[in-house]
């Protein structure tokens, strides 16, 4: 059964990429920016996920796996603040000045977040201590399911389940849905653009931070280059979805985890990252909406 | 100082031009070698900005993977000697007509995207590129690790092994290279290139075949940058697939656009400020990226034209920001 154990491998990883590509996709909704700071920001979630686990370690003799869970909050918050400082200071004051500016700033900003990283935790690889990790799993149709796995299943699907329905039901996300469209007439109906875009920098790297934790604690070790892969692959998924379009994002993240694993399994691991790159210049050239985008991709 | 400037500029350009032509002689010479490598990568950085200031100065086509074409030719040069052992002089020319080619193969089907998106495609094209040469294709590009052992270049019977004869080439190179890019700027395809970064489709509504100008755009530019990375083929000697990473292609984008889009001395100063003071602060390299990310941040609220822009474009870029003209705001772009 190496196809269901691929199989369960890919969603997992897809699920990865779903909570990071959220951040990536609705940045883009309501900015038109691609946030190239975003897989850094993942890379910090896995940092101060690390810092806090260990300090709750240094509190408590006996440690725990459900220690993750009031680290995943401060994940959230801290990187969530993160996020909307980065706006507020980096991409606000080009709001107006076309769109090469904005994009040399969000690099910029992610070449400051990984020379903050390298400095302060340096630059050999990082692991998340053991008292924490979750061992035990089960066995299903012969292929091996980890407890881990499904705990990140869970969380993932119910991120993305709150975070739909915010954004289609709640005013806020209404507002949301409206910037999106068009920022003049959003503050012409009275909509507080500034506040929801804050909001939407609330909330992308939020769950960018806490897959960041999440990724760290699959994989158990990390550095502060994982951001920028990452980071470009869910990009990737948020592009095969059709960026802007949040369910278009849980597509696209799951598909390409899917297609990625079974790639590695079936053809070759190496070429694995070819693969990814690959699916996102073919779904540029022939379908550059993505699979759920409906908007033309470009404006004359 | 205005007054200066403006004396400055009314003065025969051949004068200044020419000074500047003796101080880029003379400069090596009181220093030692280390010294005349850094100014040997300054040059050769200068020239990588200028090849891509074709593509994302003149036709304004963001390209984010440049570095897979220096990349590419510096792996041309290499292979070519290392298993045919043609002198490395003689693979120069070979190594624009590749990374020429490639340029052309890689772009051609990506030329109807805009903006971003062929920001996004270009990426994904440079590191393609860098995994093909990571994976070691059919086994001859050496893995990881690169190839090693390539000849040095050898002229009139004298190997050029010190830094300053491979400075002299660079400096040689880099004079063909304003000299072509400023011929090519004023050319018709020049003013055409100029015509399709400002309103595609009023360029392409008076007969300006859109596809074939971003095109060349895209093939010279390339074309240069393999040059370039022969040159570091020859004087290195050992090339790996780091040349083509995502780092460096944003560093020779942020050369080009730090410095001044559009602009040739404006490539200069962006390639002092990302390349050469990073070489020469040494220990503060651990911060040398947040620094540079602390710049690139500043610069675009600060300075978004860029530190030495070309007059054109500080103009667009600030009559676009502070004082819109009424008479574009009707018709003016949206969206």
């Amino acid at each position: 059964m190496q196809f269901l154990q691929q199989m369960i491998n890919g969603v997992t990883i897809g699920a990865f990429y779903v909570l990071v590509a959220l951040g990536y996709t609705m940045v883009y909704g309501v900015l038109k920016l691609i946030n190239f700071a975003h897989g850094d920001l993942f890379m910090w979630g896995a940092y101060i996920g690390l810092t806090t686990l260990t300090g709750l370690l240094g509190l408590v003799a006996q440690g725990s796996a459900w220690f993750a869970i009031p680290a995943i909050i401060v994940v959230m918050l801290v990187v969530a603040l993160v996020g909307v400082l980065v706006e507020r200071i980096a991409y606000r004051p080009l709001r107006e000045a076309g769109r090469l500016a904005p994009v040399i700033s969000a690099l910029g900003v992610a070449f400051i977040l990984q020379s903050l990283a390298r400095n302060i935790y340096g630059a050999s690889y990082k692991t998340y201590p053991k008292e924490v990790a979750l061992g035990g799993g089960f066995t299903f149709g012969g292929a091996r399911v980890s407890l881990m796995q499904v705990i990140v299943l869970l969380v993932s699907f119910l991120l993305m389940a709150v975070l739909y329905l915010f954004v289609q039901r709640t005013r806020i996300g209404t507002a949301m849905r409206a910037v999106s469209l068009n920022h003049d007439v959003s503050r012409l109906m009275g909509i507080d653009v500034d506040r929801i875009i804050a909001i939407v920098f609330l909330i992308g790297p939020g769950l960018g931070g806490v897959a960041g934790m999440i990724v760290a604690l699959y994989y158990g070790s990390f550095d502060f280059t994982v951001g920028w892969v990452f980071g470009l692959k869910a990009f990737i998924a948020a592009i095969l979805g059709g960026i802007g379009n949040i369910p278009g994002a849980m597509l696209g993240g799951m598909l390409l985890g899917i297609v990625e694993t079974l790639g590695a399994g079936y053809l070759s691991p190496q070429w694995k990252d070819v693969i990814a790159y690959l699916i996102l210049i073919l779904i540029l050239i022939f379908r550059p909406t993505g699979l759920l985008g409906e908007r033309v991709a470009e404006k004359v | 100082m205005r007054n200066l400037l403006s004396r400055f500029r009314s003065t025969n350009p051949l004068y200044w031009q020419g000074a500047l032509l003796v101080l880029a002689i003379l400069a090596p010479l009181p220093l030692g070698d280390y010294y005349r490598s850094v100014l040997w990568r300054t040059g050769l950085y200068a020239m990588l900005g200028l090849s891509l200031n074709i593509i994302v100065g003149y036709a304004g086509l963001f390209q984010l993977g440049h570095a897979a074409f220096y990349g590419v030719g510096a792996y041309t040069a290499g292979m070519l000697n290392i298993y045919f052992n043609i002198p490395l002089l003689l693979t120069l020319p070979l190594s624009v007509v590749v990374a020429a080619l490639l340029g052309y193969l890689l772009t051609r089907p990506i030329l109807h995207l805009r903006g971003d998106y062929l920001c996004i495609v270009t990426i994904a094209f440079g590191e393609v590129v860098r995994l093909v040469l990571v994976n070691n294709i059919f086994g001859i590009t050496g893995g990881a690790n690169g190839l090693s052992g390539i000849d040095r270049p050898v002229l009139f019977g004298l190997t050029l092994r010190e830094p300053i004869y491979h400075y002299y080439i660079v400096v040689i190179f880099l004079i063909v290279t304003i000299f072509a890019t400023q011929r090519l700027q004023e050319s018709r395809l020049g003013r055409a290139w100029k015509y399709v970064r400002e309103d595609e489709v009023a360029a392409e509504a008076m007969g300006i075949d859109t596809t074939r100008v971003k095109l060349l755009a895209f093939v010279l530019g390339s074309g240069w940058a393999g040059l370039a990375g022969a040159l570091y083929a020859g004087k290195i000697t050992v090339i790996s697939p780091d040349q083509a990473k995502f780092m460096e292609s944003v560093i020779l984008f942020c050369i080009v656009v730090l410095g001044g889009t559009g602009s040739i001395p404006g490539a200069f100063v962006g390639t002092l400020g990302m390349v050469t003071l990073p070489e020469l602060s040494r220990p503060l390299k651990a911060w040398r990226d947040g620094w540079l990310g602390l710049a690139m941040v500043t610069m675009m609220i600060a300075r978004p034209e860029g530190l030495w822009p070309s007059r054109h474009f500080r103009r667009e870029i600030r009559s676009e920001q502070e004082a819109p003209d009424p008479s574009l705001a009707v018709t003016g772009r949206s969206g």
